[in-house]
């Protein structure tokens, strides 16, 4: 007797399990049970397993019958003149889906030469084994499996065209790759995703080659004529966004040129861009911390002191002005209204990214590279045709990570490009590496893909032969434009007067405590006090209670709050979160008296 | 000693000056001392250097290259011992209950060699008589539990069946029994008791009593170090085992540190955390200088008693109020010692990083003192 489950709850008992999961399924194949069930006999418990819920990953494989595909070439033929469709197969009972539970009841054939009587699917291709991204990579069957879904990971970061409507749309964060290429070496997905519709890279030459050290540890070099002929080169979109908004009492937010009697009224510059309706004109040219739209908004609390005092009918700023480190054009000004009725404003920013050192690129293959120099097209190696690479790419980057097929797309794409044609490189039936050889050597040139080459500085011949080939390239959206960072001095925070934290605060690196630690293990005291001096105070502490004194500027004179005129007031210095956690002691009620004395 | 080295007495320790004796030929020996003494006067410690710092990162920074969850088979196969991380943390915490206590028995001459060893370790081991039995029968007319024994066990334990008879009657009070071969008959003298329930409990109880060996001793495995035989055992005893008379008392060991320390006294304990310590590092292949560990353990026993790195232990130590306070549990320490009315005299490192003042270690250490000599005093 095996128990039977339906969607992991018991339902009964049956006489013989795995007959009863072989009845199933043929009514299911007979499309008496919904083709949405999947059903799975465990020997060892002796139970059955029936699901028809949501949420199991499902995919579909050609039912085998006594060692022969029910798919036949029959059906293929009617599928091409469009006679069947993929769910009319479905509902033929050939082609089923299966889900992972199932698919341990099942023995499964990657080609219908490897069928047996035994097999019960076969796969539709073995391409469906791996994913979109994954199966965009070429020749993915000569590659460690670690790289290869580092290769298809890296691919959705990829700039390129990602929606051809752009001009019309206001997305948040995106780059637009300004001459996207097919790719020469291509694999079946890129037709069936309709890749070359939206494109995210570029055919490159590249040497695989050292080049004065430059190139080492991921880094590459990049023909400086290559990026002036439009390689790698980017525009970045980021919107400004304001709104009126309404507040209570019938105040609102207003667009407009703040006067100068606004508070926190910036430089008459920064406004310099702004029409007589507070919005920016478009193609204005725009730097860090000028406004975009001018804004201001109603006074915050309005308590009813406030009412009477002068300050309180004052209006606040609040721009939206580009953030620390940002520049760019203005794209598109877009007026509009949002849900409630209220006035929305958006402007587009546009800024044109050319590579640059620290820039990202990737090829398909989960080699990551950072622009390490840019080097005069003068200066780069050439072949004895005169050719520079536009690249040149670390021979060290191959070994240990055993990039088979990043080499073979060389010669793949250098056969493609020199004969005019697009190379299937799909992974498990790609075009044989041999025939491209021969190829490649009838097309005039040395069969391994390597080529005598020069040094572009001394103009001398070098001895060994470079590899060198064209690939398909990709530049990330890491720019180094969003990251870089630095600071001196900056703005601190308000609470403890240490530096602000964060890029877009003009935020320092933070000193944490393991750092500390080492300024501690080498006995640099003075060095450590100098690292934690940015929030260092002056005060004044009373000599006889040890409280916080007051100094007063106006008068001059320095007396204790607790002890009076009469008593020695000392200056000394401490850090400003050190004075913050004597205030905490005291609001606990906890009395921390200070003890001076003379340190030398 | 040689009388070249006569000088050197007082200055160097006496183990380096007995090496280079050793080892050295007497014609190159003054020029070699000398060396000596410069090398070793280089090798100290420096007065200003963070040491304990030193020592925290130099055994954390390897810490962090540890694999978790380590077992390791102390050379028997039913014998696991926490190893890694985990006993790491554990020796430094100075935790109470060890989570895999362990000894090492040496073992006098003639059995060292092999002679009477599974009955040795058969003596160690904790027997209880729920091991020597084979059978429980309840009588149910009579309510009396009949306990047959295992008669081969109980040979092999050098007892007999009214010597388990005897234990059970001393541990159990209030049951009334009697031995018939290897079937002892029990059942309750209080009549008011006489309950199926009260048996069933009863049984349970007998399974319990402690019939030989030491107490705490779960298994004991002879097992063959190089020319010798030592029994491992699983649970730890050390004074107990201590005063058997066919153990090496100088060389038996526990990895209990509270129980040598109990034992043996806070020298022994200190040792102790060193040398588990040592143990695991080499473990996991991470070369970290003995001295580290030392200091660590010094840190450790100076108080008389062993602490572990917790707040509890010697951080609750701290003479500053604010370091204690940086590290956990800062309310705790700030109002205990507003109550007392603790005084900070900031001569620590963590309390003046918080002060924003120099540090006094290293360059922040030592001050400039000067004379002001009086007007006119020069010329």
């Amino acid at each position: 007797m095996s128990e039977v489950y339906l969607n992991g709850k018991y339902l009964g008992q049956v006489e013989q399990g795995s007959q009863f999961t072989n009845r199933i399924r043929e009514e299911r194949r007979r499309a008496v049970m919904p083709g949405t069930t999947n059903v799975h006999y465990d020997e060892v418990l002796d139970a059955v397993y029936v699901e028809s819920g949501n949420g199991r990953a499902r995919r579909p494989l050609i039912i085998v019958k006594n060692g022969a595909p029910l798919f036949t070439d029959r059906h293929a033929k009617q599928l091409e003149k469009n006679e069947v469709s993929w769910n009319d197969l479905v509902e033929q009972g050939i082609i089923e889906y299966i889900d992972a539970a199932e698919e341990e009841n099942c023995f499964v054939a990657y080609t219908p030469e490897e069928l047996t009587p035994q097999h019960t699917h076969l796969e539709i291709s073995p391409l469906a084994m791996l994913g979109i991204t994954t199966s965009l990579v070429p020749f993915a069957n000569f590659i460690q499996s670690a790289r290869l879904a580092i290769g298809g990971k890296n691919q959705k970061q990829a700039i390129g065209l990602y929606t051809a409507n752009y001009p019309q749309r206001m997305d948040m964060d995106v780059n637009i790759l300004h001459y996207p290429q097919n790719p020469v070496v291509t694999t079946m997905t890129h037709e069936l995703v309709g890749y070359e519709k939206h494109p995210h890279g570029q055919n490159a030459v590249i040497a695989i080659m050292c080049y004065k050290g430059y190139n080492m540890e991921d880094a590459i070099i990049v023909n400086q004529s290559s990026i002036q002929l439009g390689f790698g080169r980017s525009t970045y979109f980021r919107p400004a966004i304001a709104e009126e908004l309404r507040y209570s009492g019938g105040l609102m937010d207003e667009l407009g040129i703040p006067g100068k009697d606004v508070q926190g009224y910036k430089s008459e510059r920064d406004y310099r861009h702004l029409e007589d309706d507070g919005i920016i004109y478009p193609e204005a040219k725009v730097k860090e911390e000028e406004v975009v739209i001018g804004k201001t908004s109603p006074p915050r609390f309005l308590s009813s002191m406030d009412e009477y005092s002068l300050a309180s009918n004052v209006r606040r700023e609040s721009s939206i002005a580009l953030k620390h480190g940002e520049e760019g054009s203005v794209d598109f000004v877009l007026l509009t209204e949002n849900e409630e009725g209220n006035k929305l404003v958006q402007v587009r920013i546009r800024d044109t990214r050319m590579p640059e050192i620290g820039d990202k690129f990737i090829s398909r293959h989960g080699q990551k590279s950072v622009v390490g120099i840019i080097v005069p097209e003068t200066d780069m190696p050439f072949t004895a045709s005169g050719m520079t690479p536009d690249l040149i790419f670390s021979p060290h980057a191959i070994p240990s990570r055993m990039t088979v097929s990043h080499m073979l797309e060389f010669i793949g794409a250098k056969v493609g490009a020199l004969a005019g044609r697009q190379i299937d490189a799909t992974t498990f039936s790609a075009e044989p590496e041999e025939a491209l050889r021969k190829e490649l050597a009838s097309l005039g040139f040395h069969e391994t893909g390597t080529e005598t080459m020069y040094n572009g500085i001394t103009g001398e011949r070098m001895q060994a032969r470079i590899f060198i080939g064209n690939q398909y390239y990709l530049k990330l959206k890491h720019m180094v434009a969003n990251r870089i960072q630095s600071r001196a001095r900056g703005p601190v925070q308000l609470l403890t007067r240490q530096p602000t934290e964060g890029r877009a605060k003009e935020g320092g690196l933070r000193l944490g405590e393991m750092e500390k630690d080492t300024f501690v293990a080498h006995g640099a005291s003075l060095l450590l006090k100098e690292r934690f001096d940015s929030d260092k105070t002056i005060v004044p502490v009373c000599e006889q209670c040890g409280i916080i004194a007051i100094h007063d500027q106006i008068k001059e004179k320095r007396y204790c709050p607790i002890c009076g005129d009469n008593v020695e007031v000392t200056d000394i210095e401490i850090s400003y979160a050190f004075k913050l956690i004597l205030d905490e002691f005291k609001s606990l009620g906890i009395y921390p008296k200070l003890i001076l004395k003379t340190k030398y | 000693m040689h009388p070249e080295l006569k000088e050197y007495e007082d200055k160097m320790p006496a183990k380096l000056l007995e090496e280079l004796e050793e080892k050295c030929p007497a014609s190159k020996l003054k020029r070699a001392a000398v060396k000596l003494y410069e090398e070793y006067c280089n090798s100290r410690i420096e007065s200003g250097e963070a040491v304990g710092l030193v020592s925290a990162e130099s055994i954390g920074e390897p810490g962090t290259q540890m694999t978790l969850d380590t077992f390791h088979f102390a050379g028997v196969h039913e014998l696991n011992v926490t190893m890694g991380l985990p006993r790491l943390i554990e020796i430094l915490d100075g935790r109470k209950e060890v989570s895999t206590p362990l000894m090492e028995v040496f073992l006098k001459n003639p059995y060292n060699k092999g002679k009477d060893l599974r009955e040795l370790a058969l003596q160690i081991k904790e027997t209880l008589v729920g091991e020597v039995v084979a059978e429980y029968t309840t009588n149910i007319v009579d309510l009396q539990l009949e306990v047959h024994l295992k008669k081969d066990r109980v040979k092999e334990l050098g007892l007999t069946s009214g010597a388990v008879g005897k234990s059970i009657e001393k541990a159990i009070k209030g049951i009334k029994l009697s031995n018939s071969g290897d079937t002892l008959e029990i059942s309750m003298k209080n009549r008011d008791k006489h309950s199926l329930n009260e048996l069933h409990k009863l049984k349970e109880s007998i399974k319990e009593v402690y019939l030989q060996g030491i107490k705490g001793i779960k298994q004991a495995l002879p097992v063959k170090r190089k020319e010798e035989f030592v029994i491992v055992t699983a649970g730890s005893n050390l004074k107990k085992i201590l005063e058997m008379d066919f153990v090496d008392t100088e060389r038996t060991t526990t990895n209990d540190i509270y129980e040598i320390a109990a034992v043996l006294g806070i020298e022994a304990a200190r040792q102790a955390v060193i040398d588990e310590a040592t143990k695991v590092m080499e473990m996991q292949g991470l070369d970290v200088d003995i001295r580290h560990l030392m200091l660590v353990a010094d840190t450790m026993c100076v108080s008389g008693e062993v602490k572990g790195i917790t707040r509890y232990g010697v951080v609750s130590e701290k003479a500053s109020v604010l370091a204690r306070a940086s590290f956990e549990t800062p309310i705790k320490h700030v109002i205990n010692a507003a109550l007392v009315g603790e005084t900070d005299p900031l001569t620590s490192v963590v309390e003046n990083v918080m002060l924003n003042q120099p540090v006094p270690i290293g360059t922040g250490l030592p001050g400039l003192i000067s004379k002001e000599e009086p007007h006119g005093k020069k010329d």
